[in-house]
């Protein structure tokens, strides 16, 4: 297996297990190069990757900007605040005008749900989604995964607790699918209103009680609640919120072994996760951050590589 | 119809590699200032050979060794059917003014060597560069890259393959040409 089954990099859901293994050993190779004095490579020097974001980021747009310039492509960047989508253009116009420039590659963040698809389906580029809505959001998955895996070795048996806001969020879609495809056990924790009808069909359980979950797992994935995106009231306030879900020592304290405390950011400190818990020995945020240029350097790589320039 | 024919049995490659450890204690003294550098995937045995045949010629245990890869770094990418797969890279030192002695099992085309010199750079700048190879097919470069170091100097057509087992009980080189029909 030295290719990836798929063309673009819509969601964990078109990857096979051989792929997300293929996408992890190429990230060892990167993970050592980012580590050393000299952090370039060539390999995508004839490559221009656009970004395009239509939605707020920090942490994934400058990881995915490092990765390709890590990799030497060109890279332009676009962000939909300040782009002719507020005049009134349609998506595919947009991409369109950007790729007649010779754009071979998009990285693309969008509100809806489907618009990575729906892109790949109908431009001439390969696409990588950087986030589609609520929908999936594949690299943080991968590179969720991947710091497990590099802590634990493998996957396989360990058992995930994603904790918050699941109705609205695309990394707990993701990383459910891609910790599933890697033999891992998974339950999601969080207020019944923030759980999803039917999310059992996924493969994974639900817990409503934080303290029991943390007394299950090997790993606690922090989600943030995404205010942004509910139109509604989903529970009375932020400060019950934190004393039912808020991850803090006193809670870790009560479980006499050692839990491995992941956040995909951006955190609320003092909400979801209190600030003594995401600065502890057992978190390793930070690690998620920088293996994150290593995994998306491996799927810029992995995607580039299958494209035949002679073509 | 494959034909394959043996170039190098076990006991010429361990003449060949004693001749050529000599070489290198004669030109490079104790390896004080010397780093072997096998290149991934398949110069790695062979710099493990060597290494550990100079240690023993020159008394120098703490001879540098690393093991590059230059799969980021080859001008055949986006160029063929497959994504090149990289290998991994064992290089814990700098090589800033050290000499350098890079190993491969074959020379052919010139083009692996040409890729490892680039990636050479990303870690210092050697005083001094050299290639050591067990088998030079001469006549189909296609850069100006010449070995320091031979083991053994073939002429080979295109379509024949130079097989190098060094891991076997019997090491052995071959030529393996595939028959016209």
């Amino acid at each position: 297996m030295s290719t990836l089954s798929t063309k673009h990099l819509l969601g964990i859901e078109q990857l096979t297990s051989a792929d997300i293994d293929l996408i992890f050993e190429t990230a060892d190779n990167f993970k050592t190069i980012i580590n050393r004095p000299i952090k370039k490579v060539p390999s995508l020097r004839d490559v221009t990757i656009a970004n395009i974001f239509f939605e707020n980021s920090t942490r994934t747009r400058v990881s995915f900007e490092l990765a390709e310039k890590r990799l030497s492509a060109d890279t332009v960047n676009f962000s939909s605040s300040s782009s002719s989508v507020s005049k009134g253009e349609t998506l595919i116009d947009t991409v369109n005008n950007i790729l007649s420039m010779k754009v071979d590659m998009v990285v693309m963040r969008h509100p809806a749900p489907g618009a990575a698809m729906f892109l790949a389906e109908h431009v001439d580029a390969q696409v990588v989604n950087a986030g589609d809505g609520t929908h999936e959001h594949p690299t943080q998955a991968l590179l969720d995964a991947y710091s497990m895996r590099e802590k634990f070795g493998s996957l396989e048996g360990k058992n995930v607790i994603i904790v918050g806001d699941i109705l609205h969020s695309r990394v707990a879609l993701s990383n459910i699918l891609c910790l599933k495809k890697l033999g891992a056990h998974v339950k999601v924790c969080g207020p019944p209103t923030l759980i999803p009808k039917f999310i059992e069909e996924l493969g994974v359980e639900m817990e409503y009680n934080l303290d029991k979950a943390l007394e299950w797992c090997d790993v606690a994935n922090m989600l943030r609640i995404q205010l942004e995106r509910q139109d509604i009231k989903y529970f009375p306030s932020l400060r019950e919120y934190q004393m039912q879900y808020g991850l803090t020592t006193d809670r870790l304290d009560r479980i006499k072994r050692d839990i491995t405390i992941m956040h995909p950011g951006p955190i609320n400190r003092g909400v979801e996760i209190s600030s003594e818990v995401a600065d502890s020995s057992n978190s390793i945020i930070l690690e998620q951050v920088e293996n994150g240029v290593a995994v998306r350097m491996a799927v810029l790589y992995l995607l580039a590589g299958q494209a035949n320039i002679d073509e | 119809m494959k034909n394959k024919r043996p170039i190098l049995d076990s006991t010429q490659i361990g003449i060949s590699l004693h001749r050529l450890a000599l070489e290198l204690h004669e030109e490079h003294g104790n390896f004080s200032n010397t780093a072997i550098i096998g290149l991934q995937p398949r110069g790695i045995n062979l710099a493990r050979k060597i290494h550990e045949l100079l240690g023993e010629i020159s008394g120098n245990d703490n001879i540098r060794f690393g093991e590059l890869d230059s799969t980021f770094y080859r001008d055949d990418f986006r160029r063929g059917d497959k994504v090149l797969i990289p290998n991994s890279i064992e290089l814990p030192f700098s090589l800033e003014g050290l000499n350098v002695i890079l190993v491969d099992d074959v020379l052919y085309t010139g083009r692996s060597v040409r890729s490892a010199l680039n990636a050479l750079t990303d870690f210092g700048r050697p005083n001094r560069t050299e290639l050591l190879v067990l088998v030079d097919r001469r006549y189909n470069r296609e850069l100006p890259i010449q070995p320091d170091y031979t083991g053994e100097a073939v002429d080979t057509r295109t379509r024949d393959r130079v097989l190098v087992e060094l891991e076997s009980d019997n090491p052995m080189v071959w030529i393996v040409t595939e028959e016209m029909k």
